[in-house]
């Protein structure tokens, strides 16, 4: 018996818009001049929400902070191409994700000011708090898609992660729930290339991500993370096949994280200068300017206006934050259980009673 | 023996430098633990000394890094394994529980696993949400595997060589607050302080506080500051599996009065365990209720409510004075 093949498959990549701004006319989503522009006015808030924020950190105004420069068109045109009623299930480097579904500047600036307040979204915003343990939050994603399909719903949940990720456990037991149940979600990768000092060639000897989801059972693709509406157009696409029951989706977007893993962490300890260079040259704020120009809809008084209202939102989130953020003890203690058991309610009293005593002692 | 300052952080870099030349067998493995030197960089230096096959920078998986050290271990390797936050061995945690923990009861001693796991330990950092979890009791509560918490860099420096020497897993417990906090005189030369074994941080007459970790210092230094008012003796833990009991008991019946302080939340604490030891084989030697003093039951907050959760100095003070007014 000749040796036969058992399953073949393949890994495309889109590309819409070139490094210059061109646009590729076969693939282009078609967006109103109107959403285009709205699209620009978050990636420019997300950017310059960010920059504050590694500021506000190295003034002792924030705590660790995880900078996002270099994914906006990952998280930006993703959500875009979301329905106000889909969920988003985000990593930790999600800043602008959460910018795009609406979440406020003063909530997301809670969190990295150390308050849990920053990680309750607003009713109207459906989004997961932040997850810090790797991989770990991509399940329940799956959970999400998978019950919105039993309830008949339409609501799909979208799942960020990184290349890092992939190497967890968790990771192919969600690929492997979704491709199984058939959830209504995507899995939106973000690989920038390093998970803190691993580059992806030492994270996985695989020669793409995406084809993970293949083994999987999932429909899987590669786009270009620095092109905002490759990310849209995958990301639309995907969720209209999970509308359709049609499954799960695996976009793997190949990305950069310009910046530090987190403030804690100095990447020139182990990636080169060269290497960032030439993805800043990639840059998915600034390509997708070159679009706007060449498409005549964008000008020098537009970024003005823009970039002021963005500092506007940026300054005022700030400032409310900071002007309500004072730690409080019965904070620690309301919202560990539905109805504060008697014995938790004695340790409040307790604590209470010291802060008390603290307080007439002059601490 | 010549001696060095050292802090935490170089108190363990210079064990492991040490340990690695001694036994070929042992090899580093964890989440950027090579080039990068580790986030803490307790690593740093190694990987560029040993090579990049004995200080391994692994994939992202810490059920992966702990899984292949059991198989490494049983092998006849000496894995030295390193979660990079306490609160990120959980995804490690049917590895160690389920397997490195029985290995050796479960084949009847055919296979062992001789491995170290270490894991930065405790907050007070400010760090980022569940970067700092108390996973002590999901490994004291877990017997075959030994679990150690030094409290100062001498001590981590001669108790990581004896984990290196062990013939059973061991959890080393590091107070990720202490990393850089102070220096020791620490013996360049190797020495070891034996597993098993809690020591009298400081001698005293009327209460006896017992703690591990990052606590300690907080304790010895509510101690000197109480003195003039309460003679404390501090019993520093350093292994909390198995336990030294007999310095436990002995101090407790030598003061009556006890005072038991963890990070860790209060119900099913490790605090519980002593108190209920102590209650066990010296009760007749108290003079009061045995004090707790811990985080109370709610999830490690974070960095804003920080200072309400861990113990302080003022708490510790008023549970003394409970237990020597009682």
């Amino acid at each position: 018996m000749p040796i036969k093949t058992s399953a073949e498959f393949k890994i495309e990549y889109m590309q819409i818009l070139d490094e210059s701004g061109n646009v590729d006319a076969s693939l282009d989503p078609k967006l109103s001049n109107d959403a285009l522009l709205e699209i620009y006015r978050q990636m420019l808030l997300a950017r310059t929400f960010d920059r504050k924020c590694m500021n506000l950190q190295r003034q002792g105004r924030m705590f660790t902070y995880i900078p996002v420069e270099g994914q906006e068109a990952c998280q930006i045109g993703s959500c875009f191409a979301l329905e106000k009623s889909d969920w988003i299930v985000p990593a930790f480097r999600e800043t602008a994700a959460y910018i795009a579904r609406g979440m406020p500047i003063k909530t997301l600036s809670y969190y990295w000011m150390g308050s849990e307040k920053g990680n309750s979204a607003p009713k109207d915003v459906n989004a997961f708090p932040v997850s810090i343990p790797v991989g770990s939050q991509m399940l329940h994603a799956v959970g999400i898609g998978w019950a919105a399909k039993l309830k008949k719903h339409r609501t799909i949940a979208l799942t960020f992660f990184g290349d890092g990720a992939t190497s967890e456990g968790d990771f192919y037991e969600a690929i492997n729930f979704a491709g199984v149940f058939k959830a209504q979600m995507i899995f939106l990768c973000q690989n920038n290339g390093w998970a803190i000092s691993i580059p992806r060639s030492k994270q996985t000897a695989t020669q793409t991500l995406a084809q993970k989801g293949i083994a999987a059972g999932i429909y899987s693709l590669q786009v270009d993370g620095m092109d905002v509406l490759a990310v849209y157009k995958a990301t639309k696409d995907a969720a209209e096949r999970a509308r359709k029951g049609e499954g799960a989706t695996l976009i793997e977007c190949l990305t950069y994280r310009l910046g530090p893993h987190s403030t804690s962490d100095d990447p020139k300890k182990y990636r080169n200068q060269e290497e960032a260079d030439s993805w800043k040259k990639k840059d998915p704020v600034d390509r997708f300017k070159l679009y706007l120009q060449k498409k005549g809809i964008w000008n020098e008084a537009l970024e003005q206006k823009l970039q002021a209202d963005a500092d506007a939102l940026v300054e005022n989130g700030i400032k409310e934050a900071e002007g309500d953020n004072v730690p409080k003890l019965e904070d620690m203690f309301d919202y560990v259980y539905a109805e504060m058991p008697l014995v938790l309610k004695e340790q409040y009293e307790e604590l209470k009673q010291i802060e008390n005593e603290k307080k007439a002692a002059g601490e | 023996m010549p001696v060095e300052k050292m802090n935490l952080v170089q108190a363990i870099n210079a064990c492991l430098a040490q340990e690695m030349e001694r036994d070929p067998n042992i090899l580093l493995m964890g989440e950027d633990v090579g080039v990068d030197g580790g986030v803490f960089r307790v690593t740093d230096g190694l990987q560029a000394k040993f090579g990049p096959e004995r200080v391994v920078d692994s994939p992202l998986a810490e059920s992966g890094i702990a899984g292949t050290a059991i198989g490494m271990a049983a092998y006849g390797m000496r894995p030295v394994i390193e979660m990079q936050f306490d609160g990120f061995a959980y995804f490690a945690l049917h590895q160690l529980v389920l397997h490195a923990a029985k290995m050796r009861n479960r084949t009847r001693g055919r296979i062992t696993v001789p491995l170290v796991v270490r894991a930065p330990f405790g907050g007070g950092i400010r760090a980022l949400e569940l970067h700092c979890e108390p996973i002590e009791i999901s490994f004291i509560n877990t017997p075959g595997i030994k679990v150690v918490c030094p409290s100062n860099p001498y001590d981590a420096k001669g108790l990581l060589a004896s984990a290196l020497q062990e013939k059973d897993p061991v959890l080393f417990l590091e107070p990720k607050r202490l990393y850089r906090a102070f220096k020791d005189d620490v013996p360049t030369e190797r020495f070891t302080v034996p597993i098993g074994e809690a020591k009298i941080a400081r001698e005293g007459k009327d209460v006896t506080i017992i703690s591990y970790g990052a606590m300690t210092r907080t304790c010895l230094n509510t101690a000197d500051n109480i003195k003039s008012e309460i003679d404390c003796e501090v019993v520093d833990l350093r292994t909390l599996s198995p336990l030294d009991e007999k310095t436990i008991l002995d101090s407790a019946k030598k003061t009556g009065r006890v005072v038991v302080v963890h990070e860790a939340p209060k119900s099913g604490g490790f605090g519980g365990e002593l108190a209920a030891l102590i209650a066990e084989k010296a009760l007749m030697n108290l003079q009061a209720p045995i004090q707790r003093v811990t985080a109370p039951d709610v999830p490690v907050p974070l960095a804003k409510l920080e200072e309400f959760y861990i113990p302080d100095e003022f708490r510790i003070s008023r549970a003394i004075r409970n237990a020597m007014h009682f």
